[in-house]
């Protein structure tokens, strides 16, 4: 008999327990499916890492805060492990499955556009992290994309090459979408700004020694090298140029903005000059700045969180997730099409690649303005002065 | 091209060369006693560089390498009696698999531990910046280092599996491991000390590469793929053959560079790969009898 009446309880105090937390969830306006593909592992997993740590961190304090609309996020990260071939399935997984409203990321230019038309075709938001111009050129309505352009990087590298007196490059670039964007753009604006690109040549993406190719380059008799990468071989060009003599100004690109890449690089990347965002340099920016108060927010935040240095590409994420919480915010909707509307009509959005104002004809948003010269000095970053 | 240019190019080829062949040579000795591939071996590469750039916070660089070497081997040799020795009616085949799931399993471990981010373990002489210059060509004094622990290395080894009793066993087991426990030779445990000896030697080439190659987690495969097409081609085995078999390899690649395309130096070194096990087997070193004794 008493153990019946326990039983009884028991069931009693479980049905209960249901009931209140139905009741609860009722409570709550359903979240906000918002998926992610960064590539945490594999070769572009520098750039990976810092993304999702920060899109974590980002809606974690969006949904103390209340969330968007009264509605909290949920993110769903995946692990492309930089591959475009998982990109895709877990594009669609995010999409059919887990019906977002929108991905961010991926992490690099080859992933996104393996799913640019996938995105584009089940009308889902793609808010892409990588720089390739390719990317929001022609443009895809559904698709957007944080980094600067690629063309206007290559734009700032042949100003201060002009100013130096520099009229023959060597180019060498990584077999990897961004480095295959970024030769496009070089060899395009090349004759425009009156250089002449003397030797073109990619590398495989997990190369582990460039003297040979650096060889070919020296044979040239080039007044710079130009390098295109966000692989870590990045940090060996400048260590082998100067392994080899080639003792001329080593030009990178913007997937250059690590400092780990400048603590691999050690002694030899000091002057080295390249193009990026003004994250990396946020404490000696005038105060005026406008997106001053925001950078130091931001690292401040990475930095007591994660215990590393904030870096360019995590901003990314941060941008992409920030544009995307306005766009709601406008839209005042989770309805895709009205939030990809009101993406296109935001006007003066403080980012910290820059300040984003967007159209239907500029899914990036950013001016030339928004990068800065930067070069290496006694291993820090610090802005370029001609 | 001048001649400071054609010895520039041969210290291309000499510095990738030293770094396959310092890889290849881990591949033989576990070839050497129990007659498989270790598929892993990429990986005691990385957990040796990892190991070591971690001590190295706490002790001086020489101190860290050992440690690093210490640590790796008893590594090299748990994961023999976990997973290799566990396995009942090992067919070759069947270990090469186990040992890809090992190479994976490592890979993911160190990921969680070390995290994705590259580093690697200062120069051994001078800095990133310092070189020898040889016929006007320059060298980083780092390259030197390769080549001269992989001479130490093989001169080590070459005598060890040729003259030593321990060393005679090893091989014993893997030319027919029944008769050589017949004659009383504790054949498990030298396949253990196998795996133990070549990650003590996988974990000291990773921290003599990790300066040149740096280190991520996830290198390993890359560097094993190179490593093993350098141990094919001189004939697997024979850890002298793997060097001279490697410096080749950059060397022609180094080559094919200055031609061409840098892309095609990939390949080449493929189509190079593919003759071999078409046309020499026993590699260019290998002798033919031995490789059709073996097949059989």
């Amino acid at each position: 008999m008493g153990k019946q009446l326990a039983k009884v309880v028991g069931i009693l105090i479980v049905a209960l327990a249901l009931c209140v937390s139905v009741v609860a969830k009722a409570a709550d306006a359903p979240a906000i499916k918002v998926g992610a593909i960064f590539a945490v592992t594999g070769g572009a997993a520098n750039l990976g890492g810092p993304e999702k740590k920060t899109a974590e961190m980002l809606v974690e304090k969006i949904n103390k805060e209340g969330g968007v609309n009264g509605q909290k996020i949920e993110l769903i990260v995946k692990d492309s492990g930089t591959k475009p071939e998982n990109a895709i399935s877990m594009a669609k997984q995010l999409i059919e499955e887990d019906k977002v409203l929108a991905i961010i990321g991926p992490s690099t230019s080859g992933e996104t556009m393996a799913i640019k038309n996938i995105c584009q075709e089940s009308k889902t938001i793609l808010i892409s992290c990588a720089a390739a111009e390719d990317i929001v050129n022609p443009v895809a309505s559904y698709v957007f994309k944080t980094p600067q352009k690629d063309s206007d990087a290559v734009r700032r590298i042949f100003q201060v090459m002009k100013a130096k007196g520099i009229t023959k490059i060597g180019v060498i670039t990584s077999n990897d979408g961004f480095g295959m964007a970024g030769g496009k753009q070089l060899a395009n604006l090349a004759n425009l700004a009156g250089i002449t690109i003397a030797i073109s040549e990619a590398y495989d993406k997990q190369e582990t020694d460039l003297t040979g190719v650096l060889t070919k380059v020296k044979g040239q008799d080039v007044n710079a090298v130009v390098n295109w990468s966000i692989v870590p071989a990045q940090s060996l060009v400048a260590k082998n140029m100067k392994q080899i003599g080639l003792n001329v100004p080593l030009f990178q690109s913007h997937g250059f903005g690590n400092i780990k890449y400048v603590q691999e690089g050690g002694e030899a990347a000091n002057g080295t000059i390249f193009p990026c965002g003004r994250l990396l340099i946020a404490e000696i920016l005038p105060d005026n700045n406008p997106q001053k108060k925001l950078l130091l927010g931001y690292k401040k935040d990475y930095e007591s969180q994660y215990k590393e240095d904030a870096s360019t590409f995590g901003g990314h994420a941060y941008d992409a997730l920030l544009i995307l919480v306005e766009g709601i915010k406008k839209a005042k909707s989770t309805d895709k099409e009205k939030v990809r509307e009101a993406i296109e009509n935001i006007k003066g959005l403080v980012g910290t690649a820059g300040i984003f104002n967007f159209s239907s004809q500029d899914h990036n948003g950013l001016g030339m303005d928004a990068f800065e010269m930067l070069t290496v000095k006694d291993g820090k970053f610090v802005i370029y002065k001609n | 091209m001048n001649l400071p240019q054609v010895v520039q190019y041969c210290f291309a080829g000499v510095t990738v060369g030293s770094i396959y062949a310092i890889v290849a040579i881990g591949f033989n000795i576990i070839y050497n006693t129990t007659g498989i591939i270790n598929f892993a071996q990429g990986e005691f590469l990385i957990v040796g560089a990892m190991l070591a750039i971690s001590f190295n916070h706490f002790v001086p660089l020489p101190v860290a390498i050992f440690l690093a070497v210490v640590v790796t081997t008893i590594i090299g040799g748990l994961v023999e009696i976990v997973f290799i020795r566990q396995v009942r009616n090992a067919s070759v085949l069947r270990l090469i698999v186990i040992t890809i799931g090992i190479s994976i399993l490592m890979r993911e471990a160190m990921l969680h531990i070390w995290d994705e981010k590259v580093r690697s373990l200062p120069y051994f002489t001078g800095t990133g910046v310092s070189t020898v210059t040889i016929l006007g060509a320059h060298i980083s004094p780092q390259v030197l280092w390769v080549l001269g622990v992989s001479t130490i290395i093989v001169m080590g080894l070459t005598p060890f599996f040729r003259f030593t009793l321990t060393g005679r066993a090893m091989r014993a087991c893997a030319d027919d491991r029944m008769a050589a426990r017949l004659c009383g030779i504790n054949d498990r445990w030298m396949v253990t000390l196998s795996f133990m000896l070549s990650a003590g030697i996988g974990a000291l080439a990773g921290c003599v590469i990790s300066p040149v190659t740096q280190t991520q987690y996830d290198m390993g495969a890359s560097l094993a793929i190179k490593g093993f097409t350098v141990a094919i081609l001189g004939g697997l085995g024979n850890s002298m053959a793997a060097v001279a078999a490697g410096l080749m390899l950059g060397l022609i690649e180094a080559l094919v560079m200055s031609q061409f395309d840098v892309a095609y130096k990939e390949a080449v070194s493929i189509v190079i790969l593919l003759l071999i096990l078409v046309f020499r087997p026993s590699g260019l070193f290998g002798k033919r009898e031995i490789a059709a004794m073996r097949a059989l």
